[in-house]
């Protein structure tokens, strides 16, 4: 096959080095390409994936499968009879059932358990769709890509669906059987053998149930962990409030925020309430708009939309935030930070100009004495009240969890533990490595493992209870400000899981006891009297009236920050900092395609974590984007790719945890690396002093966007150049309204050859607001769970197959060593003068009476010109069969009112066709107009930022009319004329003008 | 031509044949009871390649065109690269054989034979692709203008159905053309033939040719009116094609000079190939006497020729893109001249730039086995001439967030090289069964002879 | 030399030109018309069913109108089927021990659902909607035919999209008084043309015909 080699020759490796050519820029990125892997995988496509299909089973199928299914269709085509269908109607019909009409349910979604509040669309008993329920405090209708994902979550054919014992399938019965022997055991003894291992608990019907156990035998104990823990912020509090609370933010009123490593829009239990009430104060029309500094070590989401942001090393944040407070007559006094002097004298101005509407808030992975400092900062400045407020702890057992754990270890080592019931989590896989969680663990007697898929720490124990997920069980959970949900659920277990309070139940000795009736005596007792009719109503409104935690005013003691002063530390060389992934959190949705295929936020990367490092970083050590290196911290040590990351702090290395499972499911297994072994417990989020060497591998790493281009810049530079982003200082947009519109050439509409569209009735357009876009991803899964996007798994996304109908495109401005970033969520644009259209063959992509861009997938027969006319490329193709047409439990998950898409098919959005039709109908069948804002496409409800808006051009009364009369409404690519229905708000920054740089 | 006597001077056969001659040496070659064994090897080689694509083009089938390396952006691959290739190359022969023929060229006669067959069997091959490269080929009949239970017509504004009727056109008119040509040749084969089975073969094509005036009457009508109707197809032809590209937006194919330069591209491709086939066969079939170095020679003018209106059309690109101030524009052929394909731009420009000026000298054009090295880089360079029309443009387009790379399959070197393997396979077949050169074409040329049908 | 063929050649080979093109156009002609045979649209095929349930029994004899049964036509996609439970509302008391609807008393006691044969079946990529024909005029009989006249069920209609457009693009020539809808005995009034426009216009429907109006 060398012929086919040498003919491939041409594609760039054999490329001369770059001295040799002219446009440095362009060659730098050449020389990248002619050099990376992905160029070696097209070498080796001599035998490309399809090669794979044979060896693996699931491809050989799909090829038998298919071969069937073409041979049929090549004969005859269209011309064939329908495969007969039945209709099965109910016995007896429930009453609030009609046939064919979705019915929605509130309920809430517990994640490190803290309730987000949901609307769960359900078909004919299916739930479908996730959706925000306006009604909670935490989610005020919006939802983030996790609560979204969750669908996929409940139906994953991957969930464990019997009980184990050792690995064989067991009895529920033998279960009960051998726990009640093991319990009359510790019965005798007060329980002193009895552990109880959780995460965090907010529930109080599950709280009560444990309480009633450790009083039951009293010599048990309860032990909480999350890998990714708030113990800082509650350290952090005691050290200056003497006793652990919890710090409500209110970024709507806030007019200046520093954030102290907080990625406060992205992360934790109220960030979706954070990104609603931020994105509210930088609204210019209202008044006054909020500024916001961020220092952090590795670029977040809230970084990204910062005005000022400032890259240091983790431990330097400190000295930052104590700087800040010494400036602003607080004790505890500290040196200069180097090069960050400037960025501390604007913020500390700022916050003394804004006494009482200032916020300082501090990340989760900063040290108890950072927390402390922004709490006496906030005090200082009198913005306790008004920015911050004080609750009691959301946990109904507040501990600090990582010494929790450490407590059991230690009784597990010498074996004082004889039964360990771990409800949910994963500790096996991770705790910190220090503790040898699964060493400990064989010393058990008998360990229990309630989990909703068999993992690691499923492996290590006796018994394997299949766990029931929220949207099939019972429960409550409480939010971010205590107020508390009735979790309903939308289905029966559709694996015989269990939930929480029926293995509790079973410990309790009434084995018989459902989560329903746990959960409803708790609130019976709660509720008192009319128990009843406030049960219906909570269960309906999906939140328990007045539940909400009351404001504290706890005393501040500064001399306790003088205590702490001089404690800090300047730790030589790199240091390795531990986050979350922004897709599979701390490995929880591990096994869940949609999260995994998510490109994440900043590097585009899907399927994969890495090592993300600094373009200082990488020049230094001569690191390449797949580069294999290894991160070692002492004895211990990870292997890991390299990901270059402009705005990194130079000596960081961050590592995202949660990928690298050893048994978590099919889609989750062999997926990244697993960063837990470099985690110890004194250093949970952040390890200085580690060592990186280049192992010289290379991995392939899936990303969406030009990533052989980000070193350069080239892409980000272009779309400068193009107008493709548009943004400017609040001040020169006051003084010049024009200016966004100056930045593009616009185009006299009837330059065109085809007559132009009439709109007799609605128009539909949608606007979508650079300056409230987070990119934080929440619409991208939702538009995949309301269109039935299939997942194509990384080798398809390494082709550049991904099938997202949301591309949020990503760009850096400015230096590529400290840039911002900026996120244009980029859909099909609904285009006036659509390229797509004149050009399809056979008019499977047309204009709609309403502006609409239609694509019509039985009609469509794959010929791909439209996409290669699109400008905009948000056309999405079915290369493969991409769909499962086999897993009967996906099926179950698919929206019945979107056609699934077959093999050789064009797809994109549609703006929610389907929710426009089913709207106009209800309209018409009522015989009224379609009413602002009641039609919401899945992108615009799942919005935190309500960065999207869409409605009625039409209708000038419309909030997308007012929007598209902005002056900073624009259009991308107007040169072209396509006149694109979805349009852009410029991005508007609020600088400091004390402080030079923008 | 009085007026340039120099061309009249080198004879288009050598002296020394008859009627008797000509026909005996070209009907023999087919007559002949033993086949040279060379054909044999060359055959199965070829036919092998066949199989290749008929293997390469199931599994698409049945996978999906997932297996070829097209993606989002690049959205055409291969497939419709060698589509305009071949149809690039199915240009020669009509062009040769109608527009030659009504300039009365009469060096043209002995190569229009295989010229025409080489346009059919190009033609067939770039057939196969527009139809596989659809993601649902199965239901690619919808392209046709039909009455349906759909109420649907195809979308008359879009050049790919422009392209359905400009090829099938061309493929039906070419076909006729060569048959018609071939029907006195084939009279000549039925009556010479000794076997029954050949007789009763070459008899059914021969269309029951008894060479009367009256049939030579109405066969020379019927050649020029089909001459006049293929005239305009060699131009409309690659005009549609080219209105596949120039109708979009993407920089890099929305220009108005594709039409012409496509054109003049398909002629040079064309030409080439023609060179390409007709060296080795006059070699093997000792054919020097009828394709004569003067056949090659000006073949390769007409190569210049062409090859300075190809280069002409990338100079204008490269003009237009800085003339027109088109940020896109600019972008797109610095991208071309210096991005990551930049060793397909340059490697064209030296096929089909550099190469062809050799042609200038006499003593290149004189050396059969230069003329033949020349070709062969002539036909590459038009290959990658197409790469870089359809990849550079797609995959770095106006969004760079949407910018990606592409490169081919081994699924779509196999459709490609097996197509090679089907058009040879093709071609042995033709000069086994059917005359390669015109018969009684030749014999008018015979100095000296007056034109008469009858034998 | 000998002749090769024999003179009738000349005939067939003449034949054989013209014999050709005819050929080809009837092919396609047979195509076209098998496939809109009733074998592919299931036109006037009774369409057995577990219970041989008659709409003429019910709706000719006993006049039942047909949301009793069919309850979700005007609010839902979908007309319904109805539960087990409606159909023994009656047959609790009348043919309560038919061995005919043994079935459905079945049903009804091992609260197994009935099932039955799709008759109307458009393809998953159409997106009908019952409630909004029959709100805007559309009667039931229009498309399902003489429904009182049909012991089985049957297909009326070929249920191709040419048939849908036929009158998406001309409602004048089908739309009902709305108070006509379940109306089994209504017929075209002689100058439907005239009335169906005035109706069209009094229900504001919308004529313009464009593809996501039933795919999405």
């Amino acid at each position: 096959m060398s012929s086919l080699r040498d003919a491939r020759k041409p594609k760039g490796p054999d490329a001369p080095p770059a001295k040799d050519l002219r446009g440095a820029r362009y060659w730098r990125s050449l020389e990248e390409w002619a050099d990376t892997p992905e160029f070696r995988r097209f070498v080796e496509r001599e035998f490309p994936e399809n090669a794979s299909q044979w060896a693996d089973p699931v491809g050989r199928r799909r090829f038998l499968k298919l071969m069937g299914a073409s041979l049929a269709m090549a004969g005859v085509g269209a011309c064939t009879v329908q495969p007969p269908e039945r209709i099965i109607p109910y016995v007896k019909q429930p009453e609030e059932i009609v046939p064919g009409k979705p019915l929605y349910y509130a309920t809430a979604m517990p994640q490190w358990g803290i309730g987000q509040g949901l609307l769960v669309e359900s078909h004919m008993g299916r739930p479908t769709k996730i959706e925000g329920n306006p009604d909670h405090p935490a989610s005020l209708g919006a939802s983030n890509h996790f609560s979204q994902a969750s669908i996929l979550g409940l139906y994953d054919p991957d969930r464990s669906d019997v009980i184990r014992r050792a690995g064989r399938i067991d009895t529920w019965d033998n279960f009960l059987a051998e726990l009640a022997s093991a319990l009359e055991v510790e019965a005798g003894r007060g329980g002193r053998g009895l552990r109880l291992l959780t995460g965090t608990i907010t529930s109080p019907s599950l709280a009560a149930q444990i309480e009633e156990l450790l009083t039951l035998y009293p010599g048990s104990k309860h032990h909480q962990w999350e890998p990714l823990n708030r113990d800082n912020v509650l350290e952090g509090a005691k050290l200056v409030f003497g006793r652990p609370v919890e710090t409500r933010y209110r970024f709507d009123r806030a007019k200046v925020i520093v954030s102290l490593d907080s990625d406060f829009l992205a992360w934790g239990p109220a960030s979706v309430r954070h990104a609603r009430d931020f994105a509210g104060a930088r609204r210019s029309e209202d008044g006054e708009m909020s500024r916001l500094y961020v220092v952090e070590p590795t670029p977040s989401l809230t970084g990204g939309v910062a005005d000022h942001r400032l890259a240091l090393e983790s431990h330097r944040v400190e000295a930052v935030a104590r700087r800040l407070a010494a400036n602003l007559g607080i004790e505890g006094g500290a040196a200069s930070v180097e090069s960050a002097e400037q960025w501390i004298a604007g913020a500390v101005a700022d916050l003394q100009r804004h006494r009482g509407d200032s916020l300082v808030v501090a990340g989760d992975g900063q040290p108890p004495i950072v927390h402390a400092l922004a709490h006496a900062i906030n005090h200082r400045l009198g913005n306790v009240g008004s920015t911050v407020e004080y609750t009691r702890p959301l946990g109904a057992r507040p501990v600090n969890q990582t010494e929790s754990l450490g407590s059991l270890v230690d009784d597990m080592r010498s074996g004082g533990v004889d039964l360990l019931v771990i409800l949910d989590g994963n500790p096996v896989y991770d705790a910190p490595v220090d503790f040898d969680f699964a060493a400990a663990l064989q010393s058990v007697k008998l360990r229990i493992h309630l989990s909703q898929s068999e993992d690691e720490t499923s492996q290590g124990c006796h018994w394997h209870i299949p766990g029931a997920h929220f949207l099939e069980s019972w429960g409550d959970v409480r939010a971010f400000d205590g107020t508390v949900s009735i979790i309903q659920p939308l289905i029966r277990p559709l694996y015989g899981g269990r939930s929480s309070h029926e293995l509790l139940g079973a410990l309790l000795g009434r084995p018989g006891l459902t989560a329903e009736q746990a959960v409803r005596d708790h609130w019976a007792a709660q509720m008192g009297p009319d128990s009843e009719k406030q049960w219906r109503k909570s269960v309906h409104d999906g939140v328990v009236a007045g539940t909400a935690f009351p404001p504290l005013t706890p005393q501040l003691d500064e001399a306790a920050l003088r205590a702490e002063a001089g404690s800090t530390t300047s730790p030589s060389g790199m240091e390795v900092l531990f986050r979350g992934d922004p897709c599979v959190a701390d490995g929880r949705y591990a096994n869940n395609g949609w999260l995994q295929e998510l490109p994440k936020p900043l590097t585009k990367l899907t399927w994969d974590n890495a090592a993300l490092i600094s373009p200082a970083m990488a020049r230094e050590l001569s690191l390449e984007n797949g580069d294999v290196v290894r991160l070692s911290h002492g004895e211990r040590g990870v292997e890991a790719p390299i990901w270059v990351l402009p705005g990194q702090a130079a000596r960081s290395v961050t590592v995202h945890l949660g990928s690298g499972h050893r048994r978590a499911g099919r889609v989750a297994e062999g997926v990244g690396f697993d960063a837990y072994p470099l985690r110890e417990s004194d250093k949970l989020w952040n390890a200085a002093g580690i060592q990186i060497e280049k192992t010289g591998q290379r991995r392939f790493l899936a990303c969406t966007q030009n990533h052989h281009l980000i070193e350069t810049g080239l892409a980000s530079q272009q779309a400068h150049d193009r107008h493709l982003v548009r943004e400017t200082e609040i001040e020169e947009y006051r003084s010049n309204p024009e200016v966004i519109h100056e930045m593009g050439h616009e185009f006299p509409e009837e330059m065109t050859l085809y007559p132009p569209h009439e709109y007799p009735g609605h128009a539909w357009g949608m606007v979508i607001d650079l300056g409230a876009c987070t990119g934080c991803n929440a619409c991208v899964v939702a538009c995949q769970s309301e269109n039935n996007i299939p997942v194509v798994g990384k080798q398809m996304v390494e082709m550049g197959r991904e099938m997202h109908w949301i591309r949020i495109d990503r760009y850096f401005e400015g230096d590529l060593d400290d840039p911002r970033y900026v996120h244009q969520p980029m859909i099909c644009q609904h285009c006036e003068n659509a390229p797509c259209e004149v050009v399809c063959p056979v008019a499977a992509t047309s204009h709609s009476a309403e502006g609409l861009n239609e694509m019509t997938y039985n009609r469509c027969v794959g010929t791909r010109y439209c996409s290669n006319n699109c400008p905009y490329k948000v056309r999405r193709f079915n290369f493969l069969l991409y769909q499962d047409w086999d897993t009967p439990s996906l099926k179950l998950m698919r929206n019945p009112d979107v056609t699934v898409r077959s093999r050789g098919v064009m797809e994109k959005c549609t703006f929610c066709v389907q929710r426009i039709n089913a709207a106009r109908i209800v309209a018409r069948n009522e015989d009224r107009k379609i009413e602002d804002g009641e039609i919401v496409t899945a992108c615009e409800a799942a919005c935190p930022s309500q960065a999207i808006t869409f409605g009625d051009i039409n209708d000038s009364a419309s909030r997308v009319a007012r929007l598209k009369a902005d002056k900073l409404n624009y259009g991308i690519l107007n040169e072209l004329n396509t006149r694109p229905r979805t349009t852009y708000l410029a991005r508007l920054k609020n600088s400091n003008p004390e402080l030079a740089d923008g | 031509m009085a007026s340039r006597p120099e061309l009249e001077k080198p004879p288009v056969i050598e002296p020394g044949h008859t009627y008797a001659t000509v026909t005996d040496k070209i009907s023999s070659i087919v007559l002949g009871r033993h086949t040279p064994i060379s054909w044999f090897i060359g055959f199965a080689i070829s036919f092998t390649l066949f199989m290749v694509m008929m293997y390469a083009i199931t599994y698409t089938l049945v996978v999906g065109t997932g297996v070829w390396g097209i993606n989002i952006p690049v959205g055409w691959g291969f497939a419709i690269i060698n589509f305009v290739w071949w149809i690039g190359i199915g240009h020669a022969g009509t062009l040769i054989s109608a527009i030659l023929l009504l300039l009365r060229q009469d060096w043209r006669t002995s190569i229009n034979r295989f010229a025409e067959a080489m346009t059919l069997f190009a033609v067939a091959c770039a057939g196969i692709f527009p139809l596989l490269h659809t993601g649902r080929p199965w239901l690619a009949y919808w392209l046709l203008p039909y009455p349906n239970t759909m109420g649907m017509w195809p979308q008359f504004r879009s050049p790919l159905v422009w392209d359905v009727f400009a090829v099938s056109t061309y493929g039906t008119v070419s076909l006729l053309f060569w048959y018609v040509g071939l029907i006195p040749d084939l009279a000549t084969l039925r009556d010479r033939s000794k076997r029954k089975a050949a007789q009763i073969i070459y008899g059914i094509g021969a269309m029951g040719w008894r060479g009367s005036a009256i049939h030579w009457h109405r066969y020379e009508t019927a050649y020029l009116l089909l001459a006049g109707l293929a005239t305009p197809l060699v131009v409309s032809v690659h005009t549609v094609v080219s209105f596949d590209f120039a109708v979009s937006l993407i920089p890099g194919w929305h220009t108005t000079i594709f039409p012409p330069y496509f054109v003049a591209g398909a002629i040079y491709s064309g030409f080439a190939m023609v060179m390409t086939l007709a060296i080795p066969i006059r070699k093997i079939y000792g054919l020097e006497d009828f394709i004569t170095m003067r056949h090659l020679r000006n073949m390769a003018k007409i190569i210049l020729a062409t090859g300075l209106i190809v280069a002409y059309g990338y100079t204008m690109e490269t003009f237009m893109a800085w003339y027109s101030g088109s940020l896109f524009e600019s972008f797109m052929l610095e991208n071309r001249m210096t991005g990551p394909y930049w060793m397909m731009y340059w490697a064209l420009i030296v096929c089909n730039v550099i190469t062809p000026q050799f042609l200038w000298f006499r003593r290149v054009r004189n050396s059969v086995v230069t003329l033949f090295v020349i070709s062969l880089i002539v036909n590459v360079g038009m290959w990658l001439e197409r790469y870089v029309i359809v990849v550079t443009s797609l995959h770095r387009d106006f969004l760079p967030s949407s910018w990606g790379m592409y490169a081919g399959t081994f699924w779509d070197w196999a459709i490609y090289v097996g197509t090679l393997g089907m058009f040879l396979s093709l071609l042995f077949l033709f000069v086994r069964v059917l005359p390669m050169i015109s018969i009684f074409e030749m014999r008018t040329l015979i100095p000296g002879e007056k034109k008469d049908g009858g034998h | 030399m000998s002749q090769i063929f024999h003179r009738s050649m000349n005939t067939y080979s003449r034949l054989s030109i013209f014999g050709g093109v005819f050929l080809l156009g009837a092919t396609l002609w047979l195509a076209d018309t098998v496939y809109r045979s009733s074998y592919f649209t299931g036109v006037g095929v009774p369409r057995q069913q577990s219970v041989p349930f008659s709409h003429k029994h019910h709706v000719d004899g006993l006049g039942i109108d047909c949301r009793y049964c069919h309850a979700s036509v005007e609010e839902s996609h979908f007309a319904g089927i109805p539960p087990t439970e409606t159909c023994m509302t009656c047959h609790s008391q009348i043919w309560a021990d038919s061995p005919m609807l043994e079935p459905v008393r079945a049903s009804y006691r091992d609260n197994r659902p009935l099932q039955w044969n799709r008759v109307h079946d458009l393809p998953d990529y159409a997106y009908f909607n019952h409630s909004a024909h029959v709100k805007n005029g559309i009667g039931c009989t229009t498309c399902h035919g003489m429904v009182d006249q049909m012991p089985l069920m049957w297909n009326a209609n070929p249920m191709h999209m040419e048939w849908c457009l036929n009158c998406h693009r001309n409602p004048e020539k089908y739309v009902r008084p709305r108070d006509q809808i379940f109306n089994v005995d209504w017929r075209p009034p002689p100058d439907q043309i005239e009335q169906g426009r005035r109706l069209v216009e009094e229900y504001q429907i919308e004529t313009f015909v464009y593809c996501s109006t039933c795919h999405h």
